[in-house]
């Protein structure tokens, strides 16, 4: 523990209430609360607290209330809390500030600034309780034209088709590795993801042997620069492959997985040995240039049989629009765009923090180059990073997204609530930990079942909003931006987002 | 190609307008021409479907004796005589000019704002780096040019043998103006009777909007409008005018005469079946329409909308997926009827043979020498 650390939290136990049960107890993974038995009562060590809420949760008497602590420094806007308190712990250790999760910072969130339209009188809006409403989505590259033989009344595609997968809602679970989350959270998004139709992304940690026959056809397999579980069967295994050039939570950065974590199971589906570090570099190193990456593309497609759409995951960059038209070019079926507000297990806090540039941005310049290039039929985009809920879904379509992925959206779904303490392995929720102790608290039956509720809560929304659109199928909400209107934002984020104000 | 208007980002681009409208469309499948009465009968009789901002007609077998020249219908706004002049200075570059006249007009009659219309039956004169472009293509951009770059000057219609007439009023205003009825037959007329709801009164703007020798009269609000708008603009089409039937009108050109597909497969496209019905057709079948619906999913038109689009041979009426505007078809002896309502086409044809009401997304496809327009009469309502 840190010496001259103001603890995060307050713990705050109504005695009255408490019945030393020792429920908290047993569900803490920092030791916060014991028991005293020989006094007959709970204490706690506050300065462990993460404020993940577990026992707050748990206690069957509601006794407990974690809030962030009361303790003050003097009030300095430059100089705050987080600062200081970051400042004294590099002091002590002389090391780099690790977190998890996203961005927390006050960065303009574009999505409250969007609003959406709906019909009024010259256009019906469509009820989808009583009408068919589609969000059926295909991703993978789609050609210029259809070439049709018309033969009498037979009707042929002369056309050569790339592959496409569909998808029954257009969102996606995002990459979270076998490794960095538990093998229960992970079963549950495959679970979740097959019932409902939908994909998830294996991350860059393989897939388990075991769930290759079962779960393989909603898999988008990474490849990333560790290339960890690569391998023949496993690409022939998924429904896409995703080349991990960057993640947004870290942009530039590499990934590391301590050893302590890589378990048996972890260790076979990685393919490294039990117990070692698996670590990821930060670039691709047979991947120093847009022909490489091409190259590597190309690589995939034939280990495949072209089978299988290949989509390029980047973290959204300055110059993202021209890196997404390069990547087109190199032969990518999808463009996966990582915002400045995009999850992950574990990075410097210094660069989650301050690379990279918002999703929206990011999404509408992308979009709007492909456009120009006239090859933004040759990709899908998928838009990653902050996507909250379902209203967040529909801008992200409308400024041209094809589906989005969701991380941090399906984890709370899970039980997370987003403390950040990813990184420590000791995840009270069980999702990402390797603790056998923590991870069996996740039964992938029922916590798939609420990723299957989740999407299908989002799903239903999507509806009502389109419809009140009198829209009646995803697609025509797709870039559809004169469906936004900007809210408080300045010219140039409208220009950028070519979206009009309210009232234009 | 056609031109595009520089604006720095999207949010610079007007406004689309907004309206709803009243259609009729009338052809003669031996290719018999007719007069304008039963064009302007119909539309008189669905006059609540317009306001007085927008009238206009589309005539086909227009003008024999001129049948293998381009007929330019070319407005100019305020009477502009410079802008004729760089018009004409323009086509006299380009185009071999056999006849031109003002396209005359009754003077008792007098619409509100007339600009000066002129028509020119012109044959590309090409240079000799364009021996290759095909003629369509030619003229096709030299009226875009026109639209775009010189001022106060409007192409209405640049077809062989046709030709387009409209302004701001009531359809039979419109049609009292240019003496429809005394001086013109086709085998095809459509008309259309404009309500829009934002726009100021624009000769231009009325429909049919036309290209080449398609035209396109169209009722509707486009919800997907801005997606479509974008795809096309891939392919090099700008939307100038901020109408949906500029859309419906671009995406015709774009899948009918530059890709070559025909309007049943494009119908599909527009209108495309809903999933649950895809998913229960035969194989072949659910595979052609899988495809159509993953590849054109930007040119699907939604909302509602009723279309009318005519060329040379060819008429056609098209309702969106779900049905939310209506058309009917009608047919007596070799006249077929399509139109935004049954009571107009009964005005003009009392004993009409057949009657029927298209299902959403079910083309109703009249061709010259053809009964096909009855194969929507077993899958109608």
């Amino acid at each position: 523990m840190y010496s001259h650390l103001l603890p995060e939290f307050a713990v705050e136990r109504i005695e009255d209430r408490c019945i030393h049960c020792r429920v908290c107890e047993r569900q803490c993974a920092t030791d916060v609360h014991y028991y005293d038995a020989e006094l007959d009562k709970m204490f706690f060590h506050e300065e462990a607290c993460v404020g993940c809420q577990r026992c707050a949760v748990f206690c069957p008497t509601n006794a407990l209330f974690i809030r962030p602590h009361p303790a003050e420094y003097r009030p300095n806007s430059s100089w705050n809390r987080e600062k200081l308190q970051d400042l004294k712990k590099q002091a002590e250790t002389g090391g780099v500030i690790l977190t998890g999760s996203g961005n927390d910072k006050p960065y303009r969130i574009y999505w409250d600034h969007l609003v959406l339209n709906a019909s009024q009188v010259t256009n019906p809006s469509i009820d989808p309780l009583r009408e068919p409403m589609e969000l059926k989505t295909f991703l993978g590259r789609k050609p210029d034209n259809l070439e049709i033989d018309l033969n009498k009344e037979e009707v042929k595609i002369k056309s050569e088709l790339c592959s496409n997968v569909s998808i029954t809602t257009p969102i996606v679970f995002s990459a979270m590795s076998y490794g960095a989350i538990s093998y229960q959270a992970f079963k549950s998004l495959a679970m979740a993801a097959k019932k409902f139709g939908t994909l998830f992304n294996t991350g860059e940690g393989g897939l388990p042997l075991n769930m290759r026959k079962d779960y393989g056809r909603n898999a988008i397999v990474q490849c990333a620069s560790g290339r960890f579980g690569v391998d023949l069967e496993y690409l022939n295994a998924a429904c896409a492959i995703e080349i991990k050039i960057g993640q947004g939570a870290k942009p530039g950065i590499g990934g590391h997985l301590p050893g302590e974590k890589v378990s048996e199971n972890i260790a076979v589906t990685r393919m490294i040995p039990h117990g070692t570090d698996a670590l990821s570099p930060a670039p691709q190193h047979d991947i120093y240039s847009i022909e490489d990456l091409s190259m590597l593309i190309y690589a995939l497609k034939e280990a495949t049989n072209y089978e299988k759409p290949v989509s390029v995951k980047i973290a959204a960059v300055h110059n993202v629009a021209a890196i997404a038209s390069g990547i087109v070019r190199a032969g990518a079926d999808i463009v996966a765009i990582d915002g400045l507000r995009g999850g992950t297990g574990a990075a410097p806090k210094a660069i989650r923090d301050n690379v990279g540039i918002p999703l929206e941005l990011a999404l509408a310049a992308v979009d709007k180059r492909l456009r120009e290039e006239g090859i933004r039929n040759k990709c899908s985009i998928l838009a990653a990073g902050g996507i909250r809920c379902s209203a967040d879904v529909m801008k992200a379509i409308a400024l041209g997204a094809d589906a989005v992925y969701i991380g941090t959206a399906a984890l709370v779904a899970m039980g997370c609530t987003l403390c950040q303490k990813c990184y420590t392995g000791k995840c009270t929720w069980g999702i990402c930990t390797q603790d056998p102790y923590l991870s069996k608290r996740l039964n992938p039956e029922i916590t798939g079942q609420r990723l299957i509720n989740l999407l299908s809560g989002w799903s239903h929304e999507i509806k009502e909003m389109l419809g009140g659109m009198g829209i009646n199928a995803i697609e025509s909400l797709r870039g559809n931006r004169e469906h936004l209107r900007g809210v408080g934002l300045a010219e140039w984020e409208l220009d950028v987002l070519g979206v009009k104000g309210a009232g234009e | 190609m056609l031109m595009k208007k520089n604006y720095q980002s999207e949010r610079h681009i007007p406004a689309k307008d907004i309206e709803a409208c009243g259609l009729f469309g009338v052809m003669n499948i031996r290719g018999q021409k007719f007069g304008a009465l039963k064009a302007i009968e119909a539309i008189k009789n669905i006059k609540v479907r317009g306001n007085g901002l927008g009238g206009g007609f589309a005539v086909y077998g227009l003008y024999p004796d001129y049948k293998d020249y381009y007929a330019l219908h070319i407005m100019f706004q305020n009477k502009d005589l410079k802008a004729k002049e760089k018009t004409e200075n323009f086509l006299g570059e380009h185009f071999e000019l056999i006849f031109d006249e003002e396209i005359p007009t009754n003077p008792q009659v007098s619409p509100f704002c007339p600009p000066l219309v002129w028509r020119y039956f012109v044959t590309p004169k090409k240079g000799e780096m364009e021996q290759a472009i095909p003629d369509d293509e030619y003229v096709t951009s030299r009226v875009m040019y026109i639209n775009s770059y010189i001022e106060e000057a409007y192409v209405f219609s640049s077809g062989k043998d046709m030709g387009v007439f409209k302004g701001v009023g009531f359809p039979e205003e419109i049609a009292a103006y240019f003496m429809l009825d005394r001086l013109y037959e086709g085998y095809i007329w459509t008309v259309h009777s404009r309500f829009p709801t934002n726009t100021p009164g624009w000769w231009g703007g009325a429909h049919p909007f036309s290209i080449l020798d398609w035209t396109v009269v169209h009722n509707g609000e486009i919800s997907s409008y801005g997606t479509n708008k974008r795809f096309l603009e891939m392919y090099d089409y700008y939307c100038t005018l901020h109408t949906d039937t500029e859309v419906m009108a671009y995406a015709v050109d774009l899948l009918m005469r530059r890709q070559g597909l025909p309007i049943e497969i494009v119908a599909k496209i527009f209108a495309p079946s809903m999933w649950d019905i895809i998913e229960h057709l035969p194989e072949k079948e659910k595979k052609l329409y899988t495809t159509l619906r993953m590849v054109y999913a930007p040119l699907l038109m939604n909302g509602p909308f009723t279309v009318i689009v005519a060329h040379h041979h060819e008429m056609f009426g098209l309702t969106d997926r779900i049905r939310l505007r209506p058309i009917t078809a009608g047919a007596k002896d070799d006249l077929v009827f399509l139109s935004s309502e049954e009571a107009a086409i009964r005005h003009v044809c009392p004993d009409l043979d057949l009657v029927w009401t298209p299902q959403g997304g079910e083309p109703v496809v009249v061709r010259l020498n053809s009964e096909d327009h009855l194969k929507s009469l077993n899958k109608s309502i």
